[in-house]
């Protein structure tokens, strides 16, 4: 395109989207066109059904090279949802993409608008907002970054085990950041998996040992994320690694030093086992942790607390791993992309005070039974109460802490299933009246609802209502001793008392406590609930809103191991597009300083977020980087003199639009 | 059971303004939002005795099954213990949308007839309408008179004890009425009364 | 301290004890109660079923009242209203509410209230005896007035619903403690039992017995249950519902056991060493006899 044509006097073509009719139905649209004719230096307005079609862009590009235009406007929706895909429109009709300019009159008019006429005011007012402004816009370039090829993968459950290892087998090299002592996650405490009942831990911990094992893997334990700097494609990231008080590479979990200990009996609450068993202050979280290495607690060992201890464990050690000196520590990594698989906790269910959790020791969560059931947990696998006796009669609760507007108004989407597995595999093994209580049964999935008809079959029973209360008041000799469960069977009318032995509290899934923390850490955003939010729901599902940062698992909301699992695949692909092209193109919306203009009074330099200003001596003007801009704008803003603009947001475009604005209101 | 009967519910037999109406009542209550999980009939003490759980209630309130809702027992044997309102996953306010229940039930003239609970609302009003203070036995004897005489002959063992052991007397406690004086509560009805019209 | 006190209907007939000990109490642990003056009956729960707006208007004129003789001002910027019996307790707190968050019946209120020369401006603070003796005064204080404590003495505190329900705001709604606190401050044995906040009955006992006396007989069964010599409530007609019916509860349920029921005020008044006389125990249909103080 010849540079005369585009510095020539402006040409504005504007076109106005109907969106189907999501804007034609709330706009005048014929209305936006008449008044868009009037405007300065428009040649043509046309409106079309969907300006994002392939024949929409095709009208632009025509008029383009017919009409010869210069300037390009759409009024339709939002700049995220298509502003990239009008300026690939006419960068490719020959006219330097900043020539285009958009218009949203979906997102801020016809969605939010009731009153039509004042719904086609605004619209008219917005597109003559961005005819002013197209006019002085500049043809830019965007700017090319080279992209670090690593990927950081936080969050060491099923998420973020698939993620990396998926990377490294595509021969990138990965980080995996897991705060607690061991990878595995919530998956690596369950017995069986829905609706297969395969072996969690068949299934789970080989993929374990090959991070272990993986060269392209480096493992960071016990240890989590302090910082984040830089931006897509070039990522510094400080990883505070705290002290297991045991030298990684040379411990090889023998746990002689846990059987040296002084404490001969297990005193602390093993966590691992939700509680159920007690750990000393040396300990192995699991037996197939990974790292198989052993830490220890600060917070019970008497060495570490008091110094006052006979230290029998590292007496115990011949490969004098143990070292009451050790300190956190920080690593500094730098990374192309970030993949979050930071997971969910389970939902607190001393909340419910009704359903006695706390209270009655025979009333359990489902994640403590998750251990019961397990072969490796607390009781080999063996269904017990406290006292050791089999129960005979169960209860499962469902929706605890789920579809409650008390405490959280979603769906935990697993806990029917679980409830099932659960129910199946109590019932198998202790022979037990089960009984399952529950608002609505939520089974889509490949082969759930044939394992609900399975369990239907087993004769698991299933009372359809919530739970109004567990409570240890008896009424008639067969509840004598035990728990009753009060709750209206919906399905026939009537308020039912189930005498059980066990509770079972089926909790749901909820986002991390300290998700908020974590979101500004990563500068991304959640949901009120803590759910990470993804960029689109539907069309862009494990991007977030800033880009080169990736999520996936239950941290964007309640979801089983097959979604997991798949939407960490997802997570991957997107980073492997990222690293794998080798560069970003930045948008060139950077600040830059007219030195004419230019005191040199240095108020800029301390006011830039990314230290992207320097003040240059010999010229007495402060100077800034382009490649480290953000665009953020504060130097524009605190300018004494005006020497400091934005490219794409000068004072005069900026002018310009709010004059566009002011005359049509 | 020697009759069978037929049940079959005709759309032209539902209000469908029904459960709007008593939403309004009850200050706007969302109970479209009920999900049927029944926890208000589970947390409620009195429930055993109703002919229909208090779910139900909600539900027929919902489609519109006015009749039935407001001749029901339910509303009647709710003693306002609070317990659904404050359990219910979906905060509705179950408490409130029985009150209003029994608002239209009264004005409609649905509720069971000689149902004691209905009559003493009833009568229980009436007297503080008039008098300002309730006289607790005075309002047993209009309560059985209108219900049942001869059950009064039954409760009056336990109304001599009373008697005796001063904890009921035969005064009517009333505050001054109709003065026009400032803070006449016959002042204040007159005004409501104005306000309703 | 001087707070406005409003009996309610029943504090003045069935639940004359109550009165009797509260004020009995209250003037030993130097706590003044000053009766709001021509106070009408709060509408409890049966106006409620005849026309909300008029009973919040009935709820209404007492908090005005109480606004206009507590002389709130810039000095005194609340005034606390204390409310024995649980329904009007309940229903003048839910008036407070209402008013507070639903302009349509506020503004009808406020015509009505105004035409009878009354205002008011959302300045008086319920509270419950339970409230005032815990939270105000607080149990040191009482603790420190003990001369017969009530050692060995197992009690069932039983709160009932609606001080609890739905404005759970001195106490926990699903396990309230602040009666068993005031019982181990007075050298009394609380029993931990599960039916501290389940309804009596309310008014069903009145009049569909039956069902009432279910309620009420489940309750003291489990009382006695878990032990208890006595049981304590806080509200006229639980107490009455508790109480008086005990013979036809019988009657009705052959195992059923007498069990006293006192309001919780006349075993603080016990406690303190009150005459029984002064704390209307004469008034019991089921007597309480166990020795205290010994």
């Amino acid at each position: 395109m010849s540079e005369t044509m585009q510095s020539a006097e402006p040409r504005v073509g504007v076109y106005v989207c109907h969106c189907g009719i999501n804007i034609a139905a709330k706009v005048d649209i014929a209305a936006v066109v008449e008044f868009a004719k009037t405007l300065p230096y428009v040649i043509v307005v046309r409106d079309y059904k969907f300006m994002c079609s392939d024949p929409g862009q095709e009208l632009l590009q025509q008029d383009i090279k017919e009409l010869g235009l210069n300037r390009i406007v759409v009024a339709s929706c939002s700049p995220l949802m298509h502003e990239a895909t009008f300026r690939h429109a006419t960068e490719a009709a020959g006219l330097n993409q900043f020539y285009f300019q958009m218009a949203n009159i979906r997102e801020h008019v016809s969605w939010v608008t009731a009153d039509k006429a004042l719904a086609t005011r605004k619209s008219q007012a917005l597109v003559s907002a961005a005819v002013r402004r197209v006019v002085l816009n500049e043809p830019l370039e965007h700017q090319k970054v080279p992209v670090k090829p690593n990927v950081l993968v936080v969050g060491g459950g099923i998420a973020g085990i698939h993620a990396a290892l998926t990377l490294a087998n595509a021969g990138k090299q990965v980080t995996l950041v897991e705060r607690e002592p061991t990878i595995g996650g919530h998956m690596a405490k369950f017995d069986k998996t829905f609706p297969t009942l395969d072996c969690a831990a068949c299934i789970l911990t080989p993929k374990m040992s090959m991070v272990r094992s993986h060269p392209n893997i480096t493992m960071l334990t016990y240890a989590e994320v302090v910082g984040v700097e830089g931006y897509v494609g070039n990522f510094t990231v400080k990883v505070k690694k705290k002290a297991r008080y045991v030298h990684e590479e040379l411990c090889v979990g023998c746990n002689e030093c846990v059987e040296a200990c002084v404490y001969k009996e297990g005193r602390f609450t093993d966590t691992f086992n939700e509680g159920l068993s007690k750990r000393k202050p040396v300990y192995m979280p699991f037996p197939q942790a990974t790292p198989s290495v052993v830490l220890i607690d600060p917070e019970s060992c008497i060495e570490l607390k008091t110094g006052k201890c006979k230290k029998q464990c590292a007496t115990a050690c011949t490969r004098n791993a143990i070292d009451f000196t050790m300190t956190d520590e920080i690593v500094a990594l730098e990374v192309g992309a970030i993949i979050i698989a930071t997971g969910f906790q389970t939902f607190d269910a001393t909340r419910i005070p009704q359903y006695g959790y706390g209270k009655f020791p025979n009333v359990y969560t489902s994640l403590e039974v998750e251990r019961l059931v397990n072969a490796s947990g607390p009781t080999g696998g063996e269904v017990q109460l406290r006292d050791g006796s089999t129960p005979k009669r169960v209860g499962i609760i469902h929706c605890v802490g789920s579809r409650d507007e008390k405490t959280n108004r979603h769906c935990s989407r697993v806990c029917c299933m679980y409830s099932l597995k659960l129910a199946h595999l109590i019932h198998e093994r202790t022979d037990a009246e089960v009984y399952n209580l529950y608002i609505d049964m939520r089974t889509p999935g490949k082969g759930y609802e044939e394992f609900y008809d399975k369990l239907l079959k087993e004769g698991v029973n299933f009372i359809r209502g919530r739970a109004a209360e567990v409570t240890d008041w008896t009424v008639t000799p067969e509840e004598e001793g035990k728990l009753v469960i009060r709750a209206e069977d919906t399905l026939i009318g009537v308020v039912r008392r189930i005498p059980v032995d066990m509770v079972v509290l089926s909790v749901g899934l909820e986002a991390h406590a300290d998700a908020d923390e974590v979101r500004r850490l990563f500068n991304i955003s959640c949901s009120k609930e803590g759910w990470f939010l993804e960029r689109h729901p539907k069309l862009a599902p494990v991007s977030t809103f800033t880009d080169g940062i990736f999520i996936a698992g239950a941290c964007q909301g309640p979801k089983d191991i097959p979604d997991t699992v798949a939407q960490a695949g997802a997570a991957v692909a997107e980073a492997l597009a990222l690293v794998d092209r080798g560069f970003v193109e930045l948008e060139p919306n950077t600040a830059f300083i007219t030195k004419e203009l230019c005191s040199g009074c240095h108020t800029c330099i301390a006011m830039c977020p990314f230290s992207a200003i320097r003040y240059n001596k010999e010229a007495g003007v402060a100077e800034i980087n382009p490649a480290l801009c953000k665009g953020c704008g504060t130097c524009v803003a605190a300018c004494p003199s005006g020497a400091a603009q934005q490219h794409l947001f000068t004072d005069e475009q900026i002018f310009q639009e709010i004059e566009g604005v002011l005359n049509y209101v | 059971m020697d009759e069978i009967t037929r049940t079959v519910k005709y759309e032209a037999d539902t209000d469908p303004h029904f459960a709007e109406e008593i939403a309004g009542i009850a200050r706007g209550e969302t109970l479209r939002a009920c999900i049927q999980c029944g926890n208000c009939s589970g947390a409620c003490p009195v429930s055993p005795y109703m002919d229909y759980t208090p779910r139900r209630i909600i539900a027929m309130t919902r489609a519109g099954f006015k009749r039935e809702a407001l001749s029901s027992t339910t509303i009647w044997l709710c003693a306002s213990c609070y317990n659904c309102t404050v359990e219910c996953p979906k905060q509705i306010r179950i408490t409130d949308v029985m009150y209003a229940l029994k608002q239209k039930a009264i004005k409609e003239r649905l509720y069971p007839k000689r149902f004691p609970v209905a009559v003493l609302a009833r009568e229980f009003s009436a007297a503080v309408r008039q008098f300002g203070r309730n006289s607790e036995l005075w309002l047993i004897i209009y309560l059985y008179l209108k219900t049942n005489p001869f059950a009064m002959l039954k409760q009056s063992i336990l109304g001599l004890r009373l008697f005796l052991q001063g904890r009921m007397g035969l005064k009517r406690e009333r505050i001054p009425m109709g003065t026009g004086k400032k803070g006449d509560l016959q002042t204040i009805w007159n005004a409501l009364d104005r306000a309703d019209r | 301290m001087n707070h406005l006190y409003y009996p309610g209907c029943s504090l003045k007939s069935t639940g004359r004890a109550y009165e009797e000990s509260l004020l009995a109490v209250c003037a030993t642990l130097g706590v003044g109660l000053t009766e709001l003056q021509d106070w009408n009956c709060c509408g409890a729960t049966s106006y409620m079923a005849i026309d909300e707006v008029k009973a919040f208007a009935l709820a209404a004129r007492n908090l005005a009242l109480a606004e206009e003789q507590g002389k709130v001002g810039p000095g005194t910027p609340t005034v606390d209203l204390v409310a024995p019996c649980a329904a009007c307790y309940l229903v003048l707190a839910k008036a407070q509410h209402c008013l507070e968050e639903n302009k349509e019946v506020g503004g009808k209120i406020t015509a009505a209230l105004a035409a009878a020369q009354l205002q008011y401006t959302g300045r008086v603070v319920m509270r419950h005896p339970l409230d005032l003796f815990t939270n105000a005064l607080g149990l040191d204080a009482i603790k420190a007035q003990v001369t017969k404590p009530l050692t060995g003495l197992k009690v069932a505190c039983y709160y009932g619903c609606q001080i609890v329900r739905p404005y759970a705001t001195f106490d926990d709604q699903y396990h309230p403690m602040t009666m068993d606190h005031l019982v181990t401050a007075l050298g009394g044995t609380p029993v931990d039992w599960p039916l501290k906040t389940r309804c009596c009955g309310g008014s069903l006992t009145g009049t569909v017995q039956e069902v009432g006396l279910r309620m009420s007989y489940h309750l003291l069964k489990e009382a006695r249950k878990r032990g208890a010599d006595v049981l304590l409530t806080a509200c006229p007609l639980c107490q009455f519902n508790l109480e008086c019916y005990q013979d036809p509860m019988k009657a009705l349920f052959p195992d059923h056991e007498p069990l006293p029921v006192l309001y919780f005020t006349q075993l603080m008044g016990l406690a303190l060493g009150l005459e029984r006389a002064r704390l209307g125990l004469q008034r019991l249909f089921v007597p309480f006899r166990q020795p205290v103080g010994v």
